[in-house]
């Protein structure tokens, strides 16, 4: 352990509002903690971080009494307990904010807020009176400006978020964690959820923050804990912590630093665009795309970069402008018409846009490819889709176990490649990613970076649309700005920085 | 505080709505909409129905279905009844309705049993059981068509007033069992509104999870929610054989669907965590029109059935409808946030 871990512990333990040692839990023959040590001094920001499977997850459920851990010892403001129930955690104090928020959407505002409170009074009767008085005194503590009759399903993801940390406040929280707050937010949600940390914070009340994402963990925590296969690999305060070891410690792996460089020999373009325009999204773009280039298309949100690829891929269609393939002119009427014309789009929202969640890995791969799968009187052929299949699954190393899995059991970065693989096994010459590693962990978004940089390699023509600076450095190989639905600048990525992209995009120097 | 915008998004208004186009087009064709006894015999048609749809709405509530409601009134209606006649029981009615109820209550907690405890699927518990149930009744106490004992008969008597309709010359009776309606429903809408166990079924139906996690007795709730239907269920078999006077054991097989298609059509949402009573009652009630009444403007019997589906599907192609209209609108205005 580094020395500077064992200081931070110190402090810590002489008062910490909760710390456990030597956690084990195992599922069947799985082992999901190892031996885990934490602690949370009071008023203190911490962050619990690790990839997909480390076993946060697991921690918070020991922590707030869902699972018994099989040893170790829990300690909560001095009381040390070998295990907890979910009433006696909450007793303690321990508030957990789960990733769904565990509102009722049907409910009114009030009434999500106050009905945990009257279950804990052990009421047998509603009082809205009542109701109103507990809903208005906890929106008022963190300043939360919400119509307390509204119902909660018409609220956005933020201020369902809010409600769930005001509801927190009303139990008496010693302690609140929060289990990937930030992964359905946008960036200025983000900020606003920070500042009611902050906030939190500022009351005395210490954080525990579970995160994946290394930006949220710097900007925001003091402490961090890094968990990696149910072990703790790293403790100690963040200002000490460096990206790279960050990284390191959170997949095990070193990475090099990732640069892209097309074959030097120049080719004819297979994809160009003159003077695109679409009334209300972006205006007059012209560039040429030849196979082998990685194309970064970077902006802010509503600068028509998502608008852009999506006409491309036959979702809207241009006022004005011509599109050319291989020299040709075209006109994509449709997404089909996008498809056989060799163009496949890897939309945003992979989970929701993308895929059949429920569906196993094999359905989903062969959905595109129907008609090439089936014989002449449109059967599907078994043995052709079950070929196709394992053909990608090894090709693009998709973790799974089987192909009869399906895709919600995969982690998020394999079900990202399957949405690409996907689209490979259609002859493809042009493939437009949009957020390509959007909620990926670390390990996986480097695989997927690595992945399409050896598609383009082998002749692949690919657009990324990413917000991602770092992402978009790392793997285009010409980077386009966007701001306000036009072209501001063409980079060379090799030859720019982050700061000079996120000037271009906004705006401001 | 109420507005606009919250009204209109509720489907109460729109059946409303229905209903009175719908009794003004009749009125205006036959004149005899508004007389005294169509209104009596309207209310009179309307009271099994409603009573079933108000435990039906209260499980639709809570996310769950319940198919088999039919099938234990009949089953308790028909043994209470034997049971009686072989007694030769001839004191108080009220007897007859907690023999009647205790059994719905037995049926009903299977049914809880199954669902609550054992985590088994809604639909397909109720129904097992409602195969169950009517199959007991044919098989085991081969059910016949049977008469009532006295204290039932008598009961059935029981009338509150009299509507005479002096153009055609025809008196309608509205029966005491009116009264246990409206107790019922200010029983349930006190439950709903007013206990931690009625916002419990809210609550399950929008999210479970959250409301175990709330602190609410999941499974004590659903246990509750399948006995209360079935104590209800009971009653309502009583008051049923009561009104006809005899004890048929087939007469309210095949209610469960218009019963709960009058309850989504009243904006209890199929999902679950959405509905009222008022809704309920105004769509059993558009239901019970259009079963009764078309036959005033001369359309034959058999078309009724085609226009109470026709107004089922717009019903709930309306409520889907807004749904989704509401979702998108959502997603917009997030968007534009961001």
């Amino acid at each position: 352990m580094l020395p500077h871990t064992l200081t931070g512990r110190e402090v810590a333990m002489a008062a910490s509002v909760l710390r456990v040692e030597g956690i084990t839990k195992s599922f069947g023959g799985v082992q999901a903690l190892k031996g885990v040590n934490f602690d949370i001094a009071p008023g203190e920001i911490h962050c619990l971080a690790g990839e997909n499977g480390s076993g946060k997850s697991t921690l918070i459920k020991v922590v707030s009494g869902v699972y018994e851990p099989d040893a170790g010892k829990i300690e909560i403001n001095g009381q040390q307990f070998s295990h907890l129930t979910p009433k006696e955690a909450i007793g303690l104090g321990i508030q957990v904010i789960y990733q769904d928020f565990s509102v009722f959407p049907n409910l009114t505002v009030m009434e999500n807020l106050a009905l945990n409170n009257e279950l804990m009074d052990k009421r047998k009767l509603m009082s809205y009176k009542r109701a109103r008085a507990i809903a208005g005194n906890a929106v008022s503590q963190i300043e939360f400006d919400v119509d307390l009759d509204e119902r909660v399903e018409n609220l956005s993801v933020a201020d369902r978020q809010l409600i769930a940390i005001c509801r927190a406040l009303l139990q008496e929280a010693k302690l609140i964690i929060m289990d990937e707050p930030t992964s359905a937010l946008t960036k200025k949600e983000v900020k606003a959820l920070f500042a009611v940390i902050k906030r939190l914070q500022a009351r005395g009340l210490p954080i525990l923050f579970v995160s994946h994402k290394l930006d949220e963990v710097f900007e925001i925590s003091e402490r961090y804990t890094i968990l990696r296969s149910g072990e703790n690999v790293a403790r100690g305060n963040t200002k000490e912590l460096d990206r790279k070891t960050f990284v390191f410690h959170m997949t095990g792996r070193q990475f090099e630093d990732e640069f892209y460089r097309p074959s030097a020999a120049k080719r004819e373009p297979i994809l160009s665009v003159r003077e695109l325009s679409l009334q209300g999204a972006y205006s007059d773009i012209s560039f040429d795309l030849s196979p082998g280039e990685i194309l970064g298309v970077t902006g802010l949100l509503g600068s028509g970069r998502t608008e852009l690829v999506e006409t491309l891929f036959g979702i809207s269609q241009p006022d004005a402008g011509k599109i050319f393939i291989r020299g040709k002119e075209v006109r994509i009427k449709s997404v089909k018409s996008a498809i056989r014309k060799g163009i496949g789009y890897v939309p945003s929202d992979r989970l929701t846009e993308g895929l059949f969640l429920p569906q196993s890995v094999e359905r989903n791969l062969a959905i595109t490819a129907l008609d090439r799968l089936s014989d002449h009187f449109g059967f599907l052929r078994r043995s052709a889709i079950a070929d196709m299949t394992r053909k990608w699954i090894g090709e693009l190393s998709i973790a799974a176990k089987s192909p009869a899995l399906p895709v919600w059991a995969l982690s998020g970065g394999n079900q990202q490649k399957v949405v690409l693989a996907r689209w490979l096994a259609n002859d493809l010459s042009i493939l437009m990613l949009n957020g390509p590693t959007m909620g990926v962990d670390i390990g996986s978004k480097y695989d997927i970076h690595v992945l399409m940089r050896e598609l383009a390699a082998r002749g692949l023509a690919i657009i990324i649309v990413s917000d991602d600076l770092p992402e978009v450095l790392a793997c285009a190989s010409r980077i386009l700005v966007m701001r306000d639905g036009a072209f501001v600048q063409e980079l060379d990525p090799s030859a720019t920085t982050e700061s000079k992209l996120s000037e271009l995009s906004t705006g401001i120097a | 505080m109420i507005s606009l915008r919250r009204i209109t998004k509720r489907s109460e208004p729109y059946v409303l709505a229905a209903i009175i186009l719908l009794s003004l087009l009749i009125q205006v064709r036959s004149g005899q909409f508004f007389s005294g006894n169509n209104l009596v015999d309207l209310a009179r048609s309307l009271i099994v129905p409603a009573l079933f749809s108000v435990g039906c709405m209260m499980v639709i509530v809570s996310g769950g279905i319940d198919v088999s409601f039919p099938a234990i009134a009949s089953l308790a209606m028909y043994v209470t009844d034997k049971l009686l006649l072989a007694s030769n029981y001839s004191g108080n009615v009220i007897l007859a309705y907690a023999i009647s109820a205790g059994l719905g209550l037995l049926m009903g907690a299977l049914n809880g049993f199954l669902i609550g405890f054992l985590r088994l699927p809604t639909l397909v518990v109720t129904l097992g059981t409602s195969s169950l149930y009517t199959g007991l009744m044919f098989g085991a106490f081969s059910a016949s068509a049977s008469d009532v004992p006295p204290s039932i008969a008598k009961h059935g008597k029981e009338i509150l007033f009299t509507a005479t309709n002096p153009t055609m010359g025809l008196t309608s009776n509205m029966p005491s069992q009116i009264l246990i309606l409206i107790a019922v429903l200010i029983l349930a809408f006190f439950l709903l509104r007013y206990t931690m166990l009625g916002r419990g079924i809210y609550a399950i139906g929008g999210d479970e999870t959250a409301a175990e996690r709330a602190g609410f007795n999941v499974r004590g709730i659903k246990m509750f929610l399948y006995c209360f239907v079935g104590v209800l269920a009971g009653i309502t078999g009583i008051a049923r054989i009561s009104m006809m006077s005899y004890a048929d054991p087939s007469t309210m097989l095949g209610m469960e669907m218009t019963v709960i298609a009058a309850v989504v059509l009243g904006g209890t949402r199929v999902t679950g965590g959405m509905g009222t009573l008022t809704g309920t009652i105004l769509g059993v009630a558009l239901m019970t029109i259009l079963s009764n009444s078309l036959i005033l403007i001369g359309i034959p019997t058999y078309w009724t059935r085609v226009f109470t589906g026709a107004v089922i599907i717009i019903g709930t192609g309306v409520t889907a409808h807004q749904t989704i209209s509401t979702r998108r609108r959502r997603a917009q205005s997030q968007k534009a946030a961001a």
